[in-house]
């Protein structure tokens, strides 16, 4: 297979509610994207389209969004796993790259979600789960994810201030992050107080400051052949390895709940295709759709054995100058999680990462950057390895 | 059952139920005679709960029901203090996850059993009951 890079890479603002349609939020991050690619509409061959349906009215977006960023009469199409939709996008465009078939594809991947209020926000949310056997009880992402950090605590002896830990991190590094819905520093005593909105709880053991934000928002990526991208770019980041696997959707098919199978699995491919192990990753963007979920990421990609993800936090390795720094961007709990838009913005900071190019929150030289994006439940995981060189 | 009738009995499930027709109606059917149930095949002996009309190991449609009975150990659980759509008057409730062996099952815990008494790896039972809105669910209870 040909070697892939990324040009281009573009995010609009996470915001709670975007004043305009689908169609003005992905241009933003579409502008942004081409920009930095240095190309032009006709550049382009194919275009991917990423988002989770019943969001907003619109069937088929992939249509409308080509129209609108004048991509016709280029091929077009829907990607959709949740919460890792544009990651799954990315999977596409690399073997639409990689096997020859396009030099250049640009993968959008957008949400809003403001058009809904917060439970009915849930609800579609649930959906996304089993909704035959699970949903008819009351679930949702926050308690499916509580029972993990439920089990994990069972397990390990995590504690509820380890997981508010998390969330301090993110907040000090969202403070930074001119894109992020939150950015407010958090301390760990408001988390740790059930009279403070941050402390309350949602679905025990997880509080207010555990979960994630919903939002609005749109991320882009350009996807490019070698002999393209280095024409195009001064500094392309290559695609290294490529992971992705599924878990059974009910509960009840988990072997374990104190991690997920997905994403152990999506990380075993990516470093085995790229050549690497864990401890070449030198920058990483996990999926911090709740605190545990971060927690969880740390054992399920290598960063800390099973059980010692705490440890990695307690010790702050996970900071931007210790061992692995996880999350500098601020994460999902702070920039917010604009489900279709958030595996693109996860990419888009590591890339910016590994050119030198990330500002107040630029990790020393790292050569290896890594994206673990999860949809659902841990129903779709996909690990990405990226290089320089 | 008329010719052309579709059998909608699931909707019957849960709080608010987001599905009707299935060919596992018949689960339905056990809940109201007060029987929690799956499936096992009956070519190859998978056990499936919840419970399937087919079989992904052997292809099989011979499936036979079975009793969920006697006791499992609690693997995981949450209590909801916010709730989705639908669901908002029942709070706080706890979903739950119990590991049966051959199986396990999601679903309530009993609001009898008080929050502070749960603990992971604790023995529970599952039993049909009804929810608030007079629908047919399961529940579980102190083994």
């Amino acid at each position: 297979m040909r070697k892939v890079g990324i040009v281009g890479v573009g995010q609009s603002a996470f915001v709670r509610t975007y004043p305009g349609s689908i169609r003005e939020l992905v241009f933003e991050s579409y502008r942004e994207a081409m920009q930095d690619a240095g190309i032009v509409g006709k550049d382009i061959d194919a275009t991917v389209v990423c988002s989770a349906p019943e969001y907003d009215k619109q069937r088929s977006p992939a249509g409308v969004i080509a129209e609108y960023l004048g991509l016709n009469p280029q091929p077009t199409f829907y990607a959709e796993t949740l919460c890792s939709s544009s990651s799954t996008g990315l999977r596409l465009a690399y073997s639409l790259v990689a096997s020859g078939l396009h030099d250049v594809v640009m993968v959008m991947g957008f949400q809003i979600m403001s058009q809904l209020t917060s439970v009915e926000s849930q609800e579609r949310m649930g959906r996304g789960a089993d909704i035959q056997w699970e949903s008819p009880f009351g679930t949702m992402m926050p308690a499916y994810y509580a029972m993990h950090a439920k089990a994990h605590m069972a397990k390990f002896g995590t504690t509820p201030e380890d997981l508010a830990l998390i969330r301090v991190k993110a907040a000090t590094y969202g403070q930074l992050n001119p894109l992020a819905v939150y950015r407010k520093p958090v301390a760990l005593e408001q988390i740790m107080d059930p009279t403070s909105f941050l402390g309350a709880p949602v679905a025990t053991p997880l509080r207010g400051g555990d979960c994630c934000a919903n939002a609005d928002g749109s991320s882009c990526l350009i996807v490019a052949s070698e002999e393209k991208a280095r024409a195009f770019s001064k500094k392309p980041v290559w695609i290294k390895g490529v992971g992705a696997a599924s878990a059974p959707v009910n509960m009840a098919g988990r072997d374990k709940l104190y991690g997920l199978a997905a994403a152990e699995e999506a990380a075993r491919q990516a470093y085995k295709m790229a050549g690497i192990t864990a401890a070449n990753i030198n920058v990483a963007e996990v999926h911090d759709c709740f605190t545990i979920a971060e927690m969880m990421a740390y054992e399920n990609l290598g960063f800390a054995k099973p059980g010692e993800g705490k440890d990695l936090i307690r010790s702050k390795e996970t900071y931007k100058e210790g061992r692995i720094p996880v999350n500098v961007d601020g994460g999902l709990l702070s920039k917010g999680h604009p489900i279709g838009a958030t595996g693109g913005s996860q990419v888009r900071t590591i890339v910016l990462q590994l050119r030198g190019e990330a500002g107040d929150i630029q990790v020393k030289d790292p050569v290896f950057g890594l994206v673990h994006n999860i949809g659902g439940v841990g129903l779709y995981g996909n690990v990405t390895v990226f290089g320089v060189e | 059952m008329a010719k052309n009738e579709l059998d909608t009995r699931f909707s019957e499930f849960g709080t608010v139920s987001f599905a009707s027709v299935t060919r596992v109606n018949d689960f339905i059917g056990y809940l109201r005679d007060g029987k929690l149930a799956g499936t096992r095949c009956a070519k190859c002996a998978k056990t499936f709960f919840p419970p399937r009309a087919q079989c992904c190991e052997c292809f099989s449609e011979d499936m036979r029901w079975f009793e969920v009975s006697g006791e499992g150990g609690l693997v995981s659980y949450s209590t909801l203090q916010y709730a989705p759509t639908g669901f908002t008057d029942e709070v706080p409730y706890t979903i739950a996850l119990v590991d049966y062996g051959d199986y396990k099952v999601f679903g309530r815990i009993d609001g009898s059993v008080p929050m502070e008494d749960l603990s992971v790896g604790m023995k529970l039972k599952a039993a049909p009951s009804k929810t608030p809105n007079g629908q047919l669910t399961y529940v579980f209870q102190r083994a």
